[in-house]
């Protein structure tokens, strides 16, 4: 796992569901071909209110055009993140854009799960709504030693809380790696 | 101290005499189910997992039900149906319902009951947010993505955390305008989308154990809509008759102690609720059916695995009797044993089918259909700016297959009032107690 994480912001609101996260009529496509597998990415987050698309002003396309990765690689939510289905092409889209991890207030618990467990992304709870106080765009170091968000933009630190009992599992990079390390499965 | 009943299940399939929330423990799965958006992307986790030597862990365990996007020209989707296909060849997976054979089912969480694989003091993990809905037959139901499938499909096992518990009690008669969509609604507006995540929701009280088990199931089903981890009912003598119509398999049965402990404890009186619905675009925007009566509609769609069951059509089928629908209305059996009985089931002396016919209704055939969108062609999908009142469970923008559509979330009766009228109607206009 890396120890420092720099990334642009992309600011979404609360309760932001799988189906706008990748709608469910591209659940279609496979995980595994290479080629076919980034159509996830481009379709990341495509069914958010284009209004509430990167907060606080909106209007914020997360992807650019014909692009499959995004120039945004953290992302902040309110509360209730990754709400809805079971999909785990949710955290897969975004790890395909591009994403490395998310920072909200809450999730829903499959979504959380998922990321966990798939290795897909680090899924950081604040202590702090930062909704509010991060802008997309800013540009962000994330220190997941130390459990810190530094605002590079505006200069300003949040403390964010330890990933605590699903550590290990975040740091074994999934599930099955995890399995491994700990010799449950060979 | 006492435990729940969510509480009693898992602490026996970790091995253990006693659990308590907050704390992670591993558990022996008893049913495994898939479908065909999961079940590919899990079968592929577990071959890059396992390699060569994948097996699965108890063949007998695994349930597949292709559900989702099943009457479509999308040739993605169709191709996800053969991967499932090939897949139960090669490993021989008896529990596989084909598409296009006479075994075809339809929507999974209806089809597990009615296949008889819910079974009380049972754990069931399926790669659908809704597996939920099992809960209902006094079982630990619960959704997980891709790999937690791929994980358990090899190992028979999978982490989770113990759940506290919240206990929805409603006491009193159930009145005939109400449905147990009703009751899930209006508890989605006082606890909200998050109020139970990684909660264990647990429905009591006299008016939940005089619903039928499908209704029972809308309460259970819904439970996610609200975060929760799963959705419980304890197993009385109409969860038994059921179960023994459709399994011979042995079961326990588990209650909660007087004494255990909960996070919350929510208390209605059924008789004096009112029909609810969940205006766009969540399923916890509460209110009553007659504060938007009167809004206009686009279409009417009754189906999916929250409001396509038998008792579904039958209220339906009250309201629409001798009535004709003013807005296309569409109806969508979960399962083909469901499309079957609305030949054979009658109200005033028409079939079910008859009377929706005869209304104007288009009937589909058995799956998930619009209440996810799903591709292009799908029935009853939502277009542009359509304005849909759905027995469906989720609302969210996009949801059923036009972000520019609005999706209100009622009850079969509000649905089928609705769509005579073709405005929101409480049901009430046409149905006294
Ligand atoms: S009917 Fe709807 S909610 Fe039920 S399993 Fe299908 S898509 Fe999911």
């Amino acid at each position: 796992m890396e120890k420092v994480l720099n990334g642009k912001a992309y600011v979404l609101g609360n309760n932001i569901d799988t189906d706008q996260i990748i709608p469910a009529e591209h659940l279609v496509y496979s995980l595994t071909d290479e080629d076919e597998s980034k159509k996830y990415g481009h379709f990341a987050l495509s069914s958010v209110p284009i209004e509430k698309a990167g907060l606080p002003e909106g209007g914020v396309s997360f992807i650019e055009g014909d692009n499959w990765q995004s120039e945004f690689t953290i992302i902040i939510g309110g509360s209730n993140f990754g709400c809805g289905s079971s999909r785990e092409h949710a955290p897969f889209a975004l790890q395909k854009a591009g994403v490395k991890a998310i920072i909200a207030e809450s999730y829903a618990r499959i979504f959380y799960r998922n990321s966990v467990d798939g290795g897909f992304l680090i899924p950081y709870e604040t202590v702090d709504k930062l909704i509010d106080k991060i802008k997309t765009g800013d540009q962000l170091e994330l220190d997941l030693e130390n459990n810190i968000l530094k605002n590079l933009t505006k200069e300003e630190v949040h403390h964010l809380k330890p990933l605590g009992e699903v550590l290990p599992i975040v740091e074994a990079g999934g599930l099955f790696n995890y399995a491994r390390k700990s010799a449950m499965i060979l | 101290m006492g435990m729940t009943i969510t509480e009693k299940i898992l602490a026996k399939a970790a091995g253990k005499r006693n659990v308590n929330p907050g704390e992670n423990i591993w558990l022996n799965v008893d049913v495994l189910m898939t479908h065909d958006v999961c079940g590919p992307p899990t079968i592929g986790i577990w071959k890059r997992e396992f390699g060569k030597s994948a097996k699965i862990w108890d063949k007998n365990k695994l349930v597949i039900f292709p559900d989702h996007y099943i009457f479509t020209a999308d040739k993605y989707a169709n191709r996800n149906v053969e991967i499932l296909r090939e897949f139960a060849r090669d490993y021989e997976v008896e529990n596989y319902y084909d598409v296009g054979t006479e075994r075809y089912k339809g929507v999974c969480h209806l089809a597990l009951a009615e296949e008889g694989y819910n079974i009380p003091g049972t754990v069931l993990f399926g790669t659908d947010s809704h597996t939920c809905t099992s809960g209902a037959f006094g079982m630990f139901a619960t959704g997980v993505g891709n790999t937690d499938a791929a994980f358990i499909l090899g190992t028979g096992k999978i982490w989770e955390k113990v759940p506290e518990s919240i206990k929805f009690i409603f006491n009193g008669n159930l009145p005939k305008y109400l449905t147990a969509k009703d009751l899930i609604l209006h508890i989605l507006g006082d606890i909200t989308t998050d109020g139970a995540t990684y909660r264990a929701m647990e429905f009591d009280g006299e008016a939940v154990f005089s619903l039928s088990m499908d209704e029972r199931m809308t309460l259970t089903n819904m439970a996610i809509e609200a975060g929760g981890m799963n959705g419980i009912i304890k197993a009385d003598a109409i969860t038994e008759a059921y179960v023994k119509e459709r399994s011979d398999k042995s079961y326990e049965i588990f209650e909660s102690d007087n004494y255990a402990e909960y996070f919350a404890v929510y208390d209605y009186d059924a008789s004096k609720l009112e029909p609810t619905v969940a205006k766009p675009h969540s399923p916890d925007n509460r209110d009553l059916v007659r504060n938007v009566s009167g809004t206009e509609l686009t279409k009417c769609y009754i189906g999916s695995c929250t409001g396509g069951k038998l008792p579904d059509f039958r209220f339906a089928a009250q309201i629409l009797f001798g009535n004709t629908v003013k807005v296309p209305t569409f109806i969508v059996p979960a399962s083909t044993k469901v499309a079957r009985l609305l030949e054979v089931e009658t109200y005033n002396g028409l079939t079910l089918k008859e009377i929706f016919d005869k209304a104007g209704c288009q009937i589909g055939q058995s799956s998930c259909a619009a209440c996810l969108g799903g591709p292009d062609d799908t029935f009853g999908r939502a277009k542009d700016k359509d304005v849909v009142i759905s027995t469906t469970n989720r609302n969210f923008p996009g949801r059923m297959g036009s972000k520019k559509s609005e999706v209100y979330l009622a009850s079969p009766l509000t649905v089928a009032a609705s769509a005579v009228t073709g405005v929101i109607t409480d049901p009430r206009d046409f149905i006294n107690d």
